[in-house]
C-alpha cells in the first residue's frame, strides 16, 4: 500500500483537516514548495537507547512538522544468535534458551519448544504436567500483561500504575520462584513433562492469588481507564483495521483489538485448551484504547483458567515414563544396570527424534509463537526457526503511525508490545 | 563565628559544639556516593530485574539510585543489563562516552558479564572489554536484591571503603584519570 492510498490513522486538529489530508499536503510540498511555506522533511531517530522503545529498537522517523509520515524500524541491536546456538545443542538444553527470547512471558516460549521436540519424539505427558504448564504458561501471561500496562501507561506519563502492577508481578514471580527456584527464564519444563513436582502447598498459594486477582485487575481499571488524558492520548490513536492486521500478519492482542477473534487456545488447542471454559475477548475499534483495555480484559480470563486447572491438578507422574526420553529416578540409579546406561545415554548425548519437521503453534501473551524444528535423526536439530509475533506485529507500526504525531508513535508502540529479544532473536 | 578565630580554637572543642569536620574529598565521595543515578541501559532480561529493583518491594530509592535518567548526560552509573550483541556495542560505548566524569559501571548479569550461556558469533562475551567495569554482578538474571547490593558495594568503592579479596583497602575511584 503506498503512501497515498493510506488515510491518516489518527485523529487529527480541526483546522489541518479542514486544510487538507496529509497525503495531500505532502504531495503539495515536493510539488510546489514554493508556495507554501518552505518546510522540510526532517529524519529523527529514535533509539536505539531510548525509554520508550522498549529495549533496543531502532526507528528512524520521517516526520513532516508535527506528522509522521514514515517510520523505518532498525532492528538486530539486540541479536543473539538464537537459532544458530539451537543447532549445537540437545533438545533437552534448548529448554533453557527458549525462555530467553521473550523474556516477558518465558513460559509461553519453553512450551512452544517443548511440545515442538514432544510431537516430534510422540511423547506421552502426563496429565499432572500438562495442568501444571497450563497453570504457569497463564501465570507468565499474567505476569507480561502486567509488565505492559506498567510501562506502557509510563509510557503516556502515568507512572503510578507501574507500581502496582509490579506489586503483582512480584507475587507471580514469587510463585515462579516456589516452584522452580528462578523468578524469570525458568527453564521448568523437560521434554516429556515438568523437571520436578510442584511443592505441596503451591496450588494453594497459586489459588490465594487468584482469588484476590480480579480485585486488583478492578483496581487497575480505576486508576487509568477512565482519565481523560489517558482516553485523549489513546482513542483512535493507531487504528489498525481487521483487514489490514490480517494482511500485515499479526496474532495476539494486538490482532483480537482489531475485531478478529483468533486464539490458538481455541483454534489450535494444546494441553487440554479445549476442555477449559474461557472467553476470548475482542474489540471492534482496532485502536490504542482497544489494545489496553483488551490485556485487561485478558488478565482477567487468564485468572480463570488457572481456577479451573487447580481444580484439576491431581496427584501423579510429572514425567514421560519412557526412559528414552526422561531421566530415571535417583534411586533406581543404583539397582538397575539399564537405568545407569539410560542416564549415561541422556546426559552425554540426549536422545535422538526421528527425521522430521514439525511446528507447533502456542498462543502467548503477545501472538502466536512456534519453533519450526527440524530433525535429521541427531541429537542436536538441524534447523531451528522461531516463529517471533513481536517481529511480525512490529510491521504494523508504521501502518497505524503514519499520519499521526510523534507522541502517538510512543502510544502506538507501547500497545504492540513488542519484546526485543523476541523481534531480534 | 569569625573565620580567624575557627582556625585558632581546638577541633575537639568545636566538634562539642556541634561542628564536625571532614576532608572535603571524604564529603564529595559521600555526597557522590548516595546519589548514584543510573543512566537506563536495558538491553534484554535483566532490564526487568533492573524495574522489579525500584518497584515497591525492592525499592532501590532507599540508597538514591532510583532516579533512572534516560539521557547519559545526567548520570553517573551505567547499569549495562542483559546481553550486549556485538551491533550494540559501539553505541554503549557512546552513551559511556556522554555520561559526565566521574562515572561507574555495573555489568549486570551473566551474559554482560562473560556472555553467558551465548557463546555466540553475536554476543560481546564481556563488557569489561567496551567499558570499564566497576562491578560484576552474578545471576540470569540477578534478583533486584543482587543488583541492590552491587549499587552498595559501589558506594563503597565511590567512598574509598572497598576492599579487595586480599583485605587490601581500595583507593578512591579516580575516575579523572581513567
Amino acid at each position: 500500500m503506498s503512501l497515498k492510498e493510506r488515510q491518516p490513522k489518527s485523529k487529527q486538529p480541526e483546522s489541518i483537516q479542514q486544510e487538507s489530508s496529509l497525503p495531500e499536503r505532502v504531495g503539495s510540498l515536493t510539488a510546489n514548495s514554493g508556495a507554501l511555506m518552505h518546510t522540510e522533511i526532517m529524519s529523527l531517530n529514535v533509539g536505539p537507547q531510548h525509554p520508550s522503545t522498549h529495549g533496543v529498537l531502532r526507528l528512524v522517523v520521517d516526520m513532516d512538522g508535527e506528522f509522521v509520515i514514515k517510520v523505518t524500524p532498525h532492528m538486530g541491536y539486540l541479536h543473539t544468535g538464537f537459532e544458530k546456538t539451537f543447532e549445537h545443542r540437545t533438545y533437552q538444553q534448548g529448554v533453557t534458551y527458549a525462555p530467553r527470547t521473550d523474556y516477558l512471558h518465558s513460559f509461553g516460549h519453553e512450551l512452544a519448544w517443548v511440545l515442538g521436540v514432544e510431537k516430534l519424539m510422540q511423547a506421552d505427558v502426563p496429565e499432572r504436567a500438562t495442568t501444571v504448564r497450563v497453570i504457569l504458561h497463564e501465570l507468565g501471561r499474567i505476569s507480561s500483561h502486567l509488565v505492559f500496562l506498567g510501562t506502557a501507561l509510563m509510557d503516556l506519563g502515568a507512572i503510578t500504575l507501574f507500581f502496582y502492577c509490579f506489586r503483582e508481578k512480584e507475587a507471580v514471580q514469587d510463585l515462579f520462584e516456589e516452584v522452580c527456584g528462578y523468578r524469570m527464564n525458568q527453564g521448568y519444563f523437560r521434554v516429556g513433562g515438568l523437571s520436578r513436582d510442584i511443592p505441596d502447598d503451591w496450588a494453594g498459594h497459586v489459588q490465594t492469588f487468584c482469588d484476590t486477582f480480579d480485585k486488583h485487575v478492578d483496581e487497575y481499571a480505576s486508576m487509568f481507564a477512565t482519565n481523560p488524558i489517558f482516553l485523549d492520548r489513546a482513542t483512535g490513536v493507531g487504528v489498525i483495521t481487521a483487514e489490514a492486521a490480517i494482511d500485515l500478519g499479526l496474532t495476539g492482542p494486538n490482532l483480537r483489538a482489531s475485531g478478529v477473534p483468533l486464539d490458538h487456545r481455541k483454534a489450535t488447542p494444546y494441553c487440554d485448551y479445549d476442555s477449559y471454559e474461557f472467553n476470548v475477548p475482542t474489540s471492534q475499534k482496532g485502536d490504542s484504547h482497544a489494545r489496553f483495555l483488551l490485556r485487561l480484559e485478558e488478565l482477567r480470563e487468564s485468572a480463570k483458567i488457572i481456577r479451573q486447572a487447580l481444580k484439576r491438578l491431581k496427584p501423579g507422574p510429572v514425567k514421560d515414563p519412557n526412559r528414552k526420553i526422561s531421566l530415571p529416578p535417583r534411586p533406581e540409579l543404583e539397582s538397575s544396570m539399564e537405568a545407569v546406561i539410560h542416564h549415561f545415554k541422556l546426559v552425554t548425548e540426549g536422545f535422538h527424534p526421528p527425521l522430521g519437521e514439525v511446528y507447533v503453534p502456542v498462543e502467548t501473551a503477545r501472538g502466536e509463537v512456534g519453533y519450526y524444528i527440524i530433525s535429521d535423526g541427531g541429537s542436536m536439530p538441524y534447523r531451528v526457526k522461531i516463529r517471533a509475533p513481536s517481529f511480525v506485529n512490529l510491521q504494523a507500526l508504521e501502518y497505524a503511525c503514519v499520519g499521526g504525531q510523534f507522541a502517538d508513535l510512543i502510544t502506538v508502540l507501547a500497545t504492540i508490545d513488542p519484546v526485543l529479544g523476541d523481534v531480534d532473536r | 563565628m569569625p573565620l580567624k578565630e575557627l582556625f585558632e580554637r581546638d577541633w575537639q572543642e568545636l566538634e562539642s559544639e556541634g561542628i564536625l569536620f571532614s576532608s572535603l574529598e571524604k564529603l564529595v565521595a559521600w555526597g557522590r556516593s548516595n546519589s548514584l543515578w543510573p543512566a537506563t541501559f536495558g538491553l534484554a532480561c535483566c532490564a526487568i530485574e533492573m524495574m522489579s529493583a525500584t518497584d515497591g518491594r525492592n525499592d532501590l530509592a532507599r540508597f538514591g539510585s532510583e532516579v533512572f535518567r534516560a539521557s547519559p548526560r545526567q548520570a553517573d552509573v551505567m547499569i549495562v543489563a542483559g546481553r550486549l550483541s556485538k551491533k550494540m556495542a559501539p553505541i554503549m560505548r557512546r552513551v559511556y562516552d556522554q555520561m559526565p566524569d566521574p562515572k561507574w559501571v555495573i555489568s549486570m548479569g551473566a551474559c554482560a558479564s562473560s556472555g553467558g550461556m551465548f557463546n555466540n558469533y553475536a554476543i560481546v562475551q564481556n563488557v569489561d572489554s567496551v567499558v570499564p567495569v566497576d562491578i560484576f554482578v552474578p545471576g540470569c538474571p540477578p534478583r533486584p536484591e543482587a543488583l541492590i547490593y552491587a549499587v552498595m558495594q559501589l558506594q563503597k568503592k565511590v567512598r574509598g571503603e572497598a576492599f579487595d579479596q586480599l583485605g587490601n583497602q581500595l583507593p578512591m575511584v579516580d575516575a579523572w584519570t581513567r
